[in-house]
Formats: C-alpha cells, structure tokens, sequence
C-alpha cells in the first residue's frame, strides 16, 4: 500500500488546544507564546509524556512577535521539557499549522525524530503594530545621533501621516486584494449564492453547538484562565448555538457593499488561540504503549495564481494527497475543511466536483462529490473561529478523533492560505 | 574555583604558582603567584568549609608567612568548594562547650585571629563564592576588600541568633560599622540571607562576578591593592538618606534605632530568647565605647549564651533537623531505592489540595489537580497563583517562571492525566468512606501511583481496607499553610512498603519539609498530642477562665499562638471531627471539653467563617473575644482567674505525657522526631528543645510528681506515661548522651 513515511509510519498520538475565543474577549491577555504554552502544557499532562524524550517542536504562526520571533523555542522552554529539546516556527499563512505538522512528520519519516510536537499559536488580539517607515527611519537616525541637535534633527523631518502606525491587514501584497474580497469575488464566480453560505454558516454553528454540548468538541480543549480573576474557560466562545438562518440574512455584506455576499456572518472570525499535536513514530508509540488516534497516510500542497480564485488551491492539493495514498474521494469517511468563508467551502466542494478544475491538478476525471454528512460534522472555523497559526492542528485533532469515534478509516482535511495556497492531508486508522 | 582564565587585558602573563603551605589534613594551601598569595580552603571530606579550632592557626600561620613575606604585597582568600565559602563555626565543636568561660574563651580566639586579619599589613581580598555564614561573613569582614560572584548560591548572613547565639568573632561589631546600624541590626537579629546582589546594594561586598572569573579578578584587584594604586573599581559605599545619617551618627538618633529595635525583638520573641536582646547591648557598647570594648562585651555574651539552655534548644533542634534530611525514613537495615516523583496528582483542589500544589511546583513537579468542578479547580489554582504572586512581589521569581510554575497546575475534573503520576495526594472530604472510594479510583487511572492520604484523623490502615495494592498506601500530613508551615508527617501502616515510604520521605524532603515517619494510630504524633492539650484548655474554659487569659498563658510559655486561637485558626469543623476519634481511641483525656463541643455544635467555624471564640470583622481581621461563647460554658458568671502557671501546666504537661506515651506505642521512632515534629507542626517553643528536651531539663520526677498531683484532681487525665515512671526509678533521660541540655 503506498503509504507515506517509508517504513516509519506516523502515528497522531494526541491533541489538546486551547479554547478559541474571538480575538479582543476573552484569551485577550495572552500572547501567541502564552497561548501555545497552554496547549502544549496541557498535552503533556494528558498524555503523561516524558518531556526529555521529545526530539523536535514545530509551531506555525502568521503575526509572530517581533521581540520573540521562534515562538516554538519559548514554548519549548516550558519546565515541562529539558531545555534541550530543538525547535523552530513556521509560516505559511492559515496553514502553517499543516506545515508545522508535515514538517515534523515530515522529520520522523526520515528517521530524525521519533517523537515530535507540532501546532500553531495565534493571537490576533496582541498583534504587531508597526511604525511608519518615516518614523523608523527617524527612530534608527536618533539612536546613532550623538549629540541633542543631531536628534532632533532626526525628527524634525517628521511629517503628520508618519505619525500613522501601520497595522497588519488581512490582504494579499500581491494583488492588494483583501481576504474578504477574494471571497467575495468567489462567491460571484462560482455562483454561490447569499443563502447557500448563510445556511452553511448556519449549519457550522449548529453542528459545533452540538459537539460543544455533548463534549466530542470540549474534550479537545485545556481549560485556561481568563479575566475576571482566572476563572477558566473551557468551551469556545464563538459558536452560536442560538443562531437563526433569519439572523444571519439580515447582516449587511462587508466587502462589497452593493453586490456582494460576504457577511460577518458567514467569514470566520478573527480569533486568539492555539493547538498541538503530539506525533511519533508507529514503532516508539507502540513501545511507549500509546494507542495512537490515528496515522498520517499522505498530504500535498498546492497553489493557484491569488489573483485569480485566491482560496480555491485545496481543490488541487486533495486529488494530490488522494493518488498518494492510493484512495479516492469516495473512501474517506469524513471530510473536514477549513472554514475561512462559506463561500470558500461551496466554491472548494464545487471544484472538487469538476473536471476542469481536476485537470489543472493533471487529472482526468473530478476528485469527486462530497458527501455532505461527512462533511465538518463538528462545525469549522465559521463558528469555532481561526487563530491563523493552530487551525491546522484543531482540524487534525477533531478529525482524528471524531474518525475513532464512528470507526471510520480514512479522513481527508483541507485547508485553505493566504498567498493561494492549499493543503490537504489524508489519516487513517490502525 | 576553576582556573579560568580572564578577559582582562593585564593578565597577559600567569606567574607560576610556589607552594608556600600545605596543611591537607585542614584542607588548606597557601601559593604565591607573583606578588599575591592565594589562601584556598578546601576541608577535607565535607562538602563546607567551616571555621574550627584545628584550621584557625593554620590560617594564623599563613598570615604570619604572609606578613613575613617581602615577595608578597597581597593576598587573596578563596574556597575549594562548590558553592560553598565558609559557612560558619563548627557548630559541633561549639555543642563540646561547657562553661560561659570556655564559651568567651574560644570568641576572644577567634576575635584575635580576625583582628590579626584586619590588622595585616599587606591587603586581603576575600573571593565570596556560596555560602558566607557566620564566622565566615566574619572572616570576610575582617578582610579589606570582597568581591562576590552574582550567583543564586552566593549567600551572605549572620544567622547565629538562630541558634541563640550572637557573631563572636567581632561581627558585632564590624558589620555595623560597615553597612551601618540599621541594615547591620536587621542582619544580626533576624539572620536573614543576603544575596549578592543585595550585599552589593548594602555595600557589604564591593564588587560583583561571575564565578568562572572569581579568582582571576580577584588576584588581580589584590595586585592592584597591594601596589599602592586605587582599585580600579571604588569599594561601594550605601547610599544613606540625610534622616538615616541623623539616626545613625549621633548618640540620640542611635537611642532611638535601639530602643526601635528592641521593641520589635520583644514584640517578636515575648522576651523569651536573650541572644538578640544581648546583640543589641553588645552593638551599642562597642558603638559607644569603643571596638575593644565591644569585643571585650561580645565575648562575655557569646560565652554565657553557649551554655544557656535556650540556645542548647535551638542547637538540638538544628542537629536534629539536619539528621532528619539524611534520613531515608526507612528503618535499619531496610533498604529500598526512592522513585523519583516527577508528576504528582492531587485529588482535592481545596485549602490543602493548592496549598500542597503550591509547593510542588516550586520543586518543579508537574502537578494535575483533580476536583469535582472547574469552578473548585479555578479557585484552587487561584489560591496557587496567589502564593506565586507573593514571590513574584518579593523578586524571588521572575515573571517568566511564575508563569512557567503556574503552568505546571493542569487542572481537570476527571482522572486524564493521572496515568503517569508517581505519587497521588488526595486531600479529598474528611470522611472514610470518600476516601476509599477516590483510592479505588486513584489505583484504576494510576496504575504504578503511590496513593497518599493527608487526612489528619482517619488512620491510614482504614482508608488502606479499600486497596488492592497496601503497600502503596501511605499518610502524607500537611500542615496548614502549606507553603509556610515546615513538617511533613509521612505515616505508614505495617502494610506500607519500604519503597513506597522512602519515596514519600525523599519527596516531602524536595518539596522543602522537614520529614518525620510516624506509625499510623489515631491522631498520629501532632495532632495526638494536641489533643490532651485542647482538652485540658478546654477544660479551663469550662471552669471559667477567660479565653484570652488562656491564650496568653500559653504564649507567654512560648507558643506562637494559644490553644483556642489555634481551634479558630484551624476550624472548629475539623477539631469537631478529630474529637470523636480521639476519644474513642484513647478515652477521657482526649475527651473534648463540653464548652468545645457545645461551640462545635452551634456551627461556628473559626477564623474561615469569621466566627470562632473571637471575633472578626469583614476582612477576616480578629477584634475580640467573642463572649457569647462564655454563655456556652457551665460557668456563665465572672470570669475565675487562674494563675498562669497553673494554665501552663496543666495543658503542656498534657501534651508531655502524651508525647511520651506516643513513643512508648512505637507512634514516633525517637525522641529527636518527637521534638521535631512538636517544634515544626505546632510550634512548640523551640528554646525548649521539643516536649523531650524539656522533660530532660525538668526532669522525670519532678513531670511525674506534677502528673500524679493533676491526675488526683482530674483522673483519668494526666495519668504518668509508664516509662516517664520507669524514668524516675532509673534516672535515664530521653538524650542519655547529651548531660549538659
């Protein structure tokens, strides 16, 4: 069978995150590096793992600090580990999850590592606020000034809009083109309509109220404390199990306020928080007597032009990992996929079902329809949020767990990036 | 100290070293590399160095070859030793002295050594890496310049008042004069630690390394020094403000910090231990007399404090504690090797379940902490937060480790995580069959775990009923709070394994206790013996003695607090549960008085609940008696009053007999852990030594008599253990070997 890892197969052992909470309430005063520290903790005391024996932790982020940039090495130097254990950040955008995870699977395929941590971290609450280049200039001039007048100098040629800080924003350097408008343009290309995405935004609060109420979704997740006086939080404060299909269609588009579709409703929110992954070898899970969730079989990344269809890529990253591990479409029990936009998810789940779209990625045939009961049974990003740098690692950990749970085989996870780029992963059980 | 080399620039060529003197016996050398002499101590086979009779004429030799020496222009003291520098006299040597005469006999050695020191023509550079104690500091102090390594080891003190003592080799005196009287006096009364950093600040040392280039700066400071030239770095002066100038250079102003100071040591210690109140009258004499004169006082009071039986006390407690870390708890000739606990499950997230959190995380264990609702968990892990939050005021952690330390809390409600425990503590409702219950738990979702209660009242072998696995069934007794409070009782069944005990015994010892292993039996050893004595002030009570007058007889003796403070500050719901157990176990003198049990029953909690025998107001603060409580009583009228000795009698003599009756029942192995485990679990007063100490200077017939004498008035209550009987006939004591306490 063409598996991936070449005789070192990789096992998912086990993964905790930590609530996600829309950004600016309740995880508002942690770091991304606090916040991947609670996760990290907390996967380690469930798993009763051995710090020491931890070869490598791989965390992706987007907005990493500009004072700790390696916020996989500070968490790395948690007391839950030896200071020895090596360890690196990632980016690749919404996925940088997936890349932290591939990497260091990546790493135990290879016979490098036996034992990995990986995941992400985001705050998109504390996030790097930047001078203007007039201003940095004007800052780096004084501090080589000598002498009084010399530095004021430095700013005297200070002009009012320098005075303006720059703050990220969420659109291509490319292109210009903001996250929201490139959905929205999808939206207009696909022919998605308003009420396809309201109802699968609808659809996706329910499903995660739903798997917050039994605990399927609560279970995954480290209570952390937050304000007032540390109580702690141990449910996502995002999804909304009181939604209406009617409150939904009554929000005003954002982008494009005359003919789009985008809502606040039906885009993921900007949310903090962070996940990981606990990842081994088949052979050391088993010595260390871990039954493993689930393996890794295959994965592929890949791009499209972001001018064009910036969130479609994971329609060519899935026939990809799909012929990698000699599946189809069909074979996957369940399917989850990030949720940046609803009309993302349409416009994907319509590619996947195209043959042109197919042919791009070299194949003859469309990857295949989407069985919508197997689709994000636990909701996605739409209503459990999306802290950038850990969605990969949530999706991984949700899936895993929720394949054990209805003793299906295999799982496949997508997940769309900024730049257009795609990234699909195929697991399966023992 | 390694020889690593310097980044300085003048240290282009090393002289060759020339053996000057090699005393190995004394663990000292004494080299010359160019014009500096290098006196390293290095005592053979003990991880410190200390000052003793046998090294100090060795040390008077090297300052005679040095002084007589042309080729040598400086010298420069350094230690062999870890993280040690000097850590104080031989504390052991001090114990062989009998008299106040041989006591002022070996401080005027000792004072002439440094005064030597002081004196040499040539100067000293004292190279401070580790503990710098005592004498040590003393040493130090006599030399003309000190540099110390900025290092978490490097510790500078004068704690000899914890052994009630004072400095004896002029620290009295010196240590003012060099940091001036109020920082000198919070040193010398408390004994508190000085960090180098801190010395630096206080201008008691005058320049802070890192260790790897301790001794090359040295010698090259002492080069500098000895050529006459300034040292390139200026000696530290404290910066004083003008009001603490005024106090401490004139004769009024250090009225004033004396009659401050002794206030305070008063307030502290009641009186009740000299050797501060002597610190105080020999500082002041040398401050207004003169330094010889100072001298002449410190001898003459460190001689009469050596024999006083308050610090033969203290130093009985501190050789027994210091035995006690060398304990493995185990009995002779048992041996088992100690697992190391590195994940630790505590069932319970309540006072004692954080209390017991807080210090593992200190000792780096990861903690899971277990209870019903996250509701209890938060405010468990808040109580953790807040106790870290102390000593991240105190500067004693950074704001990364607290958050790191307060990250080793993983908080659940059900038993994920607990599968890797070690050791799991439950600190669960006081009741048996709760008890068994989480223990069948604990021993499905922690297979390889040892389970430890820390009930304080239900005996181990009953909660043990319910085990598959006994032998891994043992009493982990807390004392509250746990962060503050210093004893651990580990208590173990006949059942319990060895392996099992010695690795609780190693763990308490990591967490920062003092260990003492008792057999298992209602009450154990602290709270066995508290009964009789709560008994006995209840029983006061009763008769109609106010309850402050019986507080402050039992302070007076010595205690930190009195019996029925300790009843409200422990809670009355817990003495409430203690009370049937103890009687039915050991009958009328454990039998709780009635106005404790009638106060028991009218649902007053104590201080926790802001009602007890005092009052609270909102903010927990205690106002005052509480005298609806003399309602309760058989006595309603005028409060009796009753001769404090008699209360003290009464209630310490209670809690004597039974401690030697404990002994006697095998409960406690010796009358060391008896001491200990009265000192540190309630506060005995330690310038007794321990309930044993004490009986041995009262004296087995005299305790006897008096015992008989209550017993006639109160039988069944103060019954003379048999062996303190026995004792009288035979005229053997609890400490055979030790005829001077």
């Amino acid at each position: 069978m063409p598996t991936y890892g070449q005789g070192h197969r990789v096992a998912i052992v086990a993964g905790v995150r930590t609530p996600f909470a829309r950004s600016g309430t309740a995880l508002k005063g942690y770091t991304a590096i606090e916040l991947g520290k609670f996760a990290v903790a907390e996967l380690m005391q469930r798993t009763g793992l051995d710090g020491s024996l931890v070869d490598l932790m791989v965390m992706g982020t987007v907005l990493p600090s500009v004072t700790a940039p390696n916020l996989a090495r500070e968490i790395a130097l948690l007391p839950h580990f030896p200071r020895t254990v090596q360890a690196y950040t990632v980016g690749r955008a919404c996925a940088s999850a997936n890349q932290a995870i591939t990497d260091a699977a990546d790493q135990i395929a290879l016979g490098h590592a036996d034992i990995a941590i990986a995941g992400g971290a985001e705050s998109l609450t504390q996030v790097p606020i930047l001078h203007s280049r007039g201003m940095s200039d004007a800052l780096v001039a004084a501090s080589k000034a000598k002498t009084l007048s010399q530095r004021l100098a430095a700013f005297a040629a200070l002009r009012p809009r320098d005075l303006v800080p720059i703050t990220p924003a969420i659109a291509e350097p490319s292109t210009g083109e903001s996250m929201g408008q490139s959905a929205d343009k999808m939206a207009k290309l696909n022919g998605i309509a308003r009420e396809a995405q309201d109802r699968f935004a609808l659809r996706s609060h329910q499903y995660a109220a739903a798997g917050t109420a039994d605990g399927r979704l609560t279970a995954e997740i480290a209570p952390v404390p937050v304000s007032p006086d540390d109580t702690l939080l141990a449910a996502d404060n995002g999804i909304r199990a009181d939604t209406s299909y009617a409150q939904l269609a009554a929000l005003r588009p954002v982008f494009d306020r005359a003919y789009g579709t985008v809502t606040a409703g039906n885009a993921s929110p900007l949310t903090d928080g962070a996940a990981a992954v606990l990842l081994m070898s088949e052979a050391r899970a088993k010595a260390l007597g871990y039954t493993p969730l689930a393996y890794i079989r295959s994965y592929a990344y890949a791009a499209v032009d972001p001018a064009e269809q910036l969130l479609q890529a994971p329609v060519l990253a899935a026939p990809i990992a799909l012929r990698r591990a000699g599946l189809t479409l069909r074979d996957c029990d369940l399917v989850d996929m990030h949720e940046a936009f609803a009309a993302q998810v349409l416009s994907n789940v319509q590619g996947l079902a195209s043959k042109a779209w197919a042919a791009r990625a070299g194949f003859s045939e469309a990857t295949g329809d989407i069985d919508e009961t197997k689709l994000n049974v636990l909701g996605g990003s739409l209503s459990i949020g999306h802290p950038f740098g850990a969605t990969g690692a949530r999706i991984l950990t949700t899936l895993c767990h929720e394949l054990a749970r209805r003793d299906g085989q295999f799982g496949m996870l997508t997940v769309c990036a900024a730049g257009g780029m795609g990234h699909a992963m195929i697991v399966e059980r023992a | 100290m390694s020889d690593a080399a310097v980044g300085s620039s003048s240290q282009s060529t090393v002289p060759a070293a020339e053996l000057l003197l090699e005393a190995p016996s004394e663990g000292i050398t004494l080299t010359r590399e160019g014009e500096v002499a290098v006196l390293t101590y290095d005592a053979p086979g003990t991880p410190v160095n200390t000052i003793n009779s046998r090294v100090a004429p060795v040390f008077a030799q090297c300052f005679d070859l040095v002084e007589g020496d042309a080729r040598i222009r400086a010298v420069v003291i350094v230690s062999g030793k870890a993280d040690c520098w000097i850590a104080g006299a031989d504390i052991e040597e001090l114990r062989g002295v009998t008299s106040a005469a041989a006591g002022e006999t070996l401080s005027r050695g000792g004072q002439a050594l440094l005064n030597r020191l002081a004196a040499l023509r040539k100067p000293v550079v004292a190279a401070l890496h580790g503990a710098t104690l005592g004498g040590g500091l003393e040493v130090a102090l006599a030399c003309t310049h000190r540099i110390a390594t900025e290092h978490p080891k490097t510790i500078l003190a004068l704690p000899e008042v914890q052994l009630g003592l004072i400095p004896g080799a002029g620290g009295t005196q010196r240590l003012p004069r060099l940091i001036g009287l109020r920082a000198a006096l919070d040193m010398i009364l408390t004994g508190k630690n000085i960090r180098a950093k801190k010395a630096h600040q206080m201008g008691l040392v005058h320049e802070l390394v890192h260790p790897a280039i301790l001794r090359a700066v040295a010698i090259q400071r002492a080069r500098e020094l000895g050529s006459g030239a300034a040292p390139s770095v200026a000696p530290r002066t404290p910066s004083r403000d003008a009001a603490t100038r005024l106090l401490e250079d004139t004769p009024v102003g250090r009225r004033v910090i004396f009659q401050q100071a002794r206030a305070s040591v008063m307030k502290k210690t009641g009186g009740k231990y000299p050797a501060p109140l002597a610190a105080l009258d020999v500082i002041a004499r040398g401050l207004s007399a003169g330094i010889d004169e100072g001298l002449r006082e410190e001898a003459a009071h460190f001689g009469a404090l050596t024999v006083s039986p308050e610090s033969r006390g203290l130093v009985s407690l501190f050789f027994a504690s210091t035995a006690l870390k060398k304990d493995t708890g185990l009995a002779d000739g048992e041996t088992a090797t100690p697992q190391t606990v590195t994940r630790l499950g505590i069932l319970g997230a309540g006072f004692m379940g954080a209390g017991i959190a807080t210090v593992a995380v200190q000792a780096g264990t990861l903690v899971r902490l277990k209870d019903a609702s996250l509701e209890r968990v938060a405010a468990g892990r808040r109580a953790v937060r807040d106790v870290l939050k102390e000593r991240l005021k105190r500067r004693q952690l950074t704001p990364l480790q607290f958050r790191d330390q307060l990250l080793q809390v993983g908080g659940t409600v059900d038993y994920t995580g607990f599968q890797a425990t070690q050791l799991v503590i439950e600190a669960v409702f006081e009741d048996l069959a709760v008890k068994q219950q989480v223990l069948r738990e604990v021993e499905a979702a922690a297979p390889h775990a040892i389970f430890a209660s820390n009930t304080s009242t239900i005996p181990i072998s009953a909660i043990a009923q319910s085990a598959t696995h006994p032998e891994r069934v043992v009493g982990m007794h807390f004392f509250s709070p746990v962060h503050k409070m210093p004893l651990l009782e580990v208590i173990v069944t006949p059942q319990t394994s060895p392996e099992t005990i010695t690795t609780v015994v190693q763990y308490g010892k990591r967490l920062g206790k003092t260990v003492i292993v008792v057999r298992d039996g209602a009450g154990f050893y602290v709270n066995r013996i508290l009964g009789p004595y709560l008994t006995q002030a209840g029983t006061l009570l009763d008769e109609g003695v106010s309850i402050d007058a019986i507080d402050a007889a039992l302070t007076s003796f010595g205690f930190p607090v009195g019996p029925i403070t300790l009843l409200d500050e422990v809670g009355l719901d817990i003495a409430g549960k203690a009370g049937p157990i103890m009687t039915s176990a050991f009958g009328t003198r454990m039998q709780p008085a009635a106005a404790l049990a009638k106060v028991i029953a009218s649902g007053r909690l104590g201080r926790k609940a802001k009602q007890g025998f005092y009052r609270y107001d909102a903010a927990g603060k205690r106002e005052g008696v509480d005298d609806a409580i003399y309602t309760m009583t058989a006595h309603t009228g005028a409060r009796r009053v009753v001769n404090p000795v008699d209360i003290q009698q009464r209630t310490v003599l209670a809690m004597l007999n039974e401690a030697v009756r404990c002994l006697e029942d095998g409960i406690i192995r010796s009358p060391r852990d008896g001491d200990i485990g009265a000192v540190f679990g309630i506060g005995f007063p330690p310038f007794l030594g321990g309930p044993f100490r004490y009986l041995d200077a009262i004296g087995a017939a005299t305790a006897v008599q008096q015992l008989d004498a209550l017993e006639a008035r109160f039988p069944g209550c103060f019954a003379p253990a048999p062996r303190l009987r026995a004792m009288v006939a035979s005229g053997e004591r609890f400490y055979p070997h030790d005829s001077t306490s």
